[in-house]
């Protein structure tokens, strides 16, 4: 089995590495004059590449599938390289019909960032508990990543939309907002960075504190900025915490989750202070030049389109199959779990979209807004809710 | 009720119309309603059929129904319901607190002050608030309020549309073309083109009305059907009827009565199995993570014998026959006649008899005088014995721990037995008290004669079953079904329309799309083709560019 587990590990490597050249290629061909619907040599070969890494991927998948004998959507690594993959799926679909290059250039990376993020979490084959065994939740867990992803390539396009229509020429609230998006990629990317970093050079300091009663254990990998509330530090040799967590945050690792996030804040920071020097202006505005070739109108329509298929896929896999699954395994299809809640959310929130664009009229700058704001939520159900808010999907 | 004549075709319109239903042209009255004027493209929303909700707002009645037929403040609720859903998630909700905590002073102590203010305001019980069921409510009624002020009059518009349309009906579409002369067979060519293409095409005196995909337009009433019937179903869990939601321990050989089924139905738990990883070989694959997190739960299992009763007298004995006989397992649930059993829970290692002898407590050989054995499920009150002994049980405590010096039990499972017993020695009306437990062993005074030992016990283990019947679930899968149908009908099919309109020698054309004028661009282009008919321009992207 450990040979077909390397095997695996390779495949996604080979995944990543094909990603990242073809959003190089996908780069290219935005270039020039040339209206960028086009087809030139370098976007045929970045779709080529895409299509090559997303089956490396695939190979990935189906061989950690039969290594360790379940669908591999199981942990918060496999779940989100899993969604990784549906965003590269989502975005080839949606590529060959509108064939717009430009929305390689931003989705890739973003599927980059978040399988990068994925592979931090801890990778070993992990084993089922009961309540995880039922076909019913590898056909919620991929429908609705399926359906996330698609709204994630709405999230792409509605950037690009806001990136070349909003005034750059001076500051204001939309502007600040752009940049704010912008820099919570980069804080991903801090993440990936920071952890990385500590993780090459085996960084472990470990706290004792009290936890519901008793006195647990905690490991850090990252120097704690923040440590556990009560906390005392038992490795020698090691700073101790500048503050500690509050004592409010759930669960044992709770502190520990917060200090993470503290240190991708300020990497993702650095990083977006060093881009902000090179650039000498916003990101933003360095980036709006690149789109000046960029048809508006379609991309709001991709926009658009990718949340009308994106919806339903959602609703079914989110919502239908997930209270099936619930019904069989809690015997109640809806439980108000912290996670389903935020699914609701996401329905309620992409529903309402649905109607200020189809009844409102609210086309082009407001609906992309609306795009961006639906993947915060998406993207907060997948990362704050586990990190913050415990509940019965918890992963980590 | 008031009607408008239309000046051009002499139609009787209902108030409030603001495109003739018959030749669609705009009545002066009332064509402002939807945004047109004289000279823009006509706003085609509903067929410009007359709506109530745009119609009449004198009465309370029509206030109110104007109020939630906005798809304004159907958005506004749901943003609202969304808000609250998501404040609800701040600290967990009541069922997910610790089951002995009081939430009184848990999430004081929890989570401080904030969270005093989170349980005062009821926070932690927020979905099942009666705001919260309101906002819900509201949302449903606005859905049905919108929808019928729609659908209906859109019925209307569609049923009887024709296809002689008023010149300036054509002209004022989105999508539009003039050409000068046309042959007979171009025309013929086109409508042609356009049935080819799967449009239905009806004629009337020279004017053609192609059209397809109208069924897509009832997309948005049917889910919202869906919506409203998935909501009458969650609502009539409150039927006790439609739901019931009990629970039973069965001991491993004992045969229980299933919970409300009124003794038809019998459980016998023949064995219940608890599996971890690491057992098997098929586990190694596993053995990191395990080394990491620990035992890893793998099965939990009834093996489960369900017999019918066939005895309806009550209090008689009953007759049982065995039904069938399944393992009830986690994402298993056993199914009965509408009924579900579910392994929610589980007691492993419980007591199920003891047995003690009676010997002199000064025997160092401990010699049995006496022996009995206690059921710990039903234990007796009073056992004769042996050489005329004879043991009452005072105290039982099934799970028995020591609550400030007193002896209590914790719970009614016998995991830790204790009993105080009065033993009766041989023609003796006197008895000596014992305190016997699992590794206890207490003479009460000190100076009894004899001791009661604990010889043997058995064990085994208890499942817990959670019993649920739920007839609302066929009416969420319907509601459910009918929604996707819904969205699908609505989201990838569009309700497509061509008008050609003779003139002297040539045509009018006209296309209008509830979605995606490129795809209905693309048609027309189709449908042309070969012809001299001009191409229709896109007047929307005209006054764009203007
Ligand atoms: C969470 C609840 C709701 C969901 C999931 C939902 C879903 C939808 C969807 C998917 C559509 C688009 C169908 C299509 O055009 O293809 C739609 C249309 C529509 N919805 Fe809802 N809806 C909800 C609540 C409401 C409410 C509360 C109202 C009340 C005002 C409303 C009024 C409408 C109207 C008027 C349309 C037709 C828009 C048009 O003219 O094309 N909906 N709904």
């Amino acid at each position: 089995m450990g040979d077909l587990i390397t095997i695996s590990s390779n495949f996604l490597y080979v995944a990543f590495i094909l990603y990242l050249i073809a959003t190089l290629f996908f780069g290219g061909s935005i270039r020039g004059k040339k209206q960028q619907e086009k087809v030139t040599m370098s976007s045929k070969i970045a779709i080529v590449l895409t299509i090559a890494g997303f089956l490396a991927q695939l190979g990935y998948f189906i061989t950690r599938w039969i290594a360790s004998g379940h669908a591999p959507v199981s942990n918060l690594f496999e779940f989100t390289t899993f969604f990784g993959m549906m965003i590269v799926f989502a975005f080839i679909i949606l590529y060959f019909i509108y064939k717009l290059n430009i929305l390689g250039v931003f989705t890739l990376p973003v599927a980059l960032l978040i399988i990068a993020y994925a592979s931090m979490f801890p990778r070993e084959i992990s084993p089922l508990v009961p309540s995880l065994k039922s076909h019913w939740l590898y056909i919620h867990v991929t429908t609705v990543s399926l359906g996330e992803a698609i709204l994630a390539v709405s999230f792409a396009a509605g950037l690009i939309y806001l990136i070349k229509v909003v005034d750059q020429t001076k500051k204001s609230k939309k502007t600040t907002l752009l940049e704010i998006i912008l820099y919570s990629l980069f804080a991903t990317l801090g993440f990936v960075i920071i952890t990385s970093v500590f993780s090459a050079v085996n960084y472990n300091a470990t706290f004792e504190f009290p936890f519901e009663g008793e006195i647990s254990e905690v490991d850090y990998h990252l120097p704690p900025i923040a440590g556990p509330n009560d906390g005392e530090l038992l490795t020698t040799e090691r700073m101790d915490s500048l503050f500690e967590a509050p004592g409010w945050m759930q669960g044992v690792n709770a502190a520990r989750k917060f200090n993470t996030l503290i240190w991708s804040l300020l990497t993702g920071y650095g990083l977006y202070m060093i881009a902000r020097l090179i650039l000498r202006k916003r990101v933003a505005a360095a980036i709006q030049p690149l789109l000046k070739n960029t048809n508006a109108d379609l991309v709001d329509e991709v926009s658009y389109r990718a949340v009308a298929f994106g919806f339903p896929i959602f609703t079914l896999g989110g919502l239908v199959f997930a209270m099936i699954w619930a019904q069989e395994a809690w015997n109640r299809y809806w439980g108000w779990d912290p996670k389903e809640v935020w699914a609701l959310i996401t329905w309620f929130f992409y529903a309402a979209f649905l109607h200020l664009r189809l009844s409102q009229g609210w086309h082009g700058e407001k609906s992309a807004w609306l795009a961006v704001i639906g993947f915060a939520i998406i993207m907060f159900n997948l990362i704050a809710v586990n990190l913050i808010i415990a509940g019965l999907h918890s992963y980590a | 009720m008031k009607k408008i004549t239309c000046e051009a075709c002499q139609h009787l319109n209902p108030e409030g119309t603001v495109l003739c239903e018959s030749c669609g042209k705009p009545l002066e009255e009332d064509q402002y309603i939807d945004g047109n004027n004289k000279t823009k493209l006509l706003n085609m929303r509903y067929e410009g059929s007359s709506r109530r909700s745009q119609t009449y707002n004198k009465s309370i009645v029509d206030q109110i129904w104007n109020f939630f037929s906005s798809v304004k403040v159907g958005v506004t609720l749901i943003v609202i319901t969304l808000i609250a859903s998501a404040a609800g998630t701040i600290f967990p909700q009541r069922m997910y607190i610790p089951p002995t905590a009081s939430p009184a002073t848990y999430y004081e102590d929890t989570y401080g002050i904030l969270g005093q203010i989170y349980y005062q305001l009821g926070f932690h019980e927020l979905y099942s608030s009666w705001w919260y069921m309101i906002l819900i409510a509201l949302i449903g009624i606005s859905i049905i309020i919108a929808s019928i002020d729609r659908v209906v009059p859109l019925y209307r518009a569609l049923k009887h549309q024709k296809p002689v349309r008023h010149k300036s009906f054509i002209s004022r579409q989105r999508l539009h073309s003039k050409t000068e002369d046309v042959s007979k067979e171009d025309k013929e060519l086109l409508i042609k083109g356009l049935k080819k293409q799967r449009y239905k095409v009806t004629e009337d005196n020279g004017h053609v009305l192609a059209e397809k995909g109208r069924f897509s337009r009832w997309g948005p009433y049917v889910n919202h059907c869906g919506l409203i019937i998935f909501l009458l179903g969650a609502l009539l869990r409150f039927v006790p009827f439609m739901y019931i939601d009990d629970f039973v321990w069965v001991r491993e050989g004992e045969t229980k009565v299933i919970p409300e089924t009124h003794s038809k139905y019998y459980i016998e738990n023949k064995e219940f199995i608890m599996e971890t990883y690491g057992d098997s070989e098929e586990d190694a694959r596993f053995e990191q993570a395990l080394a990491d997190k620990g035992p890893v739960a793998k099965n939990f299992q009834t093996n489960a014998v369900i017999y019918e009763n066939s005895e309806t007298t009550i209090g008689a004995e009953p007759k049982l026959e065995k039904v069938l006989e399944d393992s009830i397992r986690v994402n298993h649930p056993l199914k009965l006649e509408g009924i579900s059993l579910y392994q929610t829970s589980y007691q492993l290692n419980e007591f199920k008899s003891m047995s003690f002898i009676i010997h002199e407590t000064d025997d160092q050989e401990e010699e049995e005088l006496a022996s009995f054995t206690v059921d710990l499920a039903d234990p007796a009150r009073e056992y004769n014995l042996d050489n005329g002994f004879r043991v009452t049980i005072d105290q039982y405590f099934a799970d028995y721990y020591l609550d400030n010096g007193i002896p209590r039990s914790q719970s009614d499972h016998p995991k830790n037995p204790a009993f105080v017993f009065s033993v009766y020695p041989p023609n003796s009306d006197d008895p000596e008290v014992s305190f016997a437990g699992i590794g206890r062993n207490v003479d009460a005074t000190g100076q009894n004669e004899y001791k009661v030992g604990l010889q043997n016990f058995e064990i085994r283990d208890v499942t817990g079953l959670t019993v649920r019947r739920d007839y609302t679930l066929p009416i969420l899968i319907i509601g459910g079904i009918i929604f996707m149908i819904g969205v699908v009908q609505g989201m990838y099919w569009q309700h497509r329309r061509v008008w050609i309109h003779p003139t002297e020698n040539g045509v009018w054309l006209a296309g209008h799309t509830n979605k995606n004028y490129f795809g209905l661009k693309k048609d027309i282009e189709k449908a042309i083709d070969g012809t001299t008919i001009q191409m229709v321009v896109d007047q929307a992207e005209e006054n764009k560019k203007e």
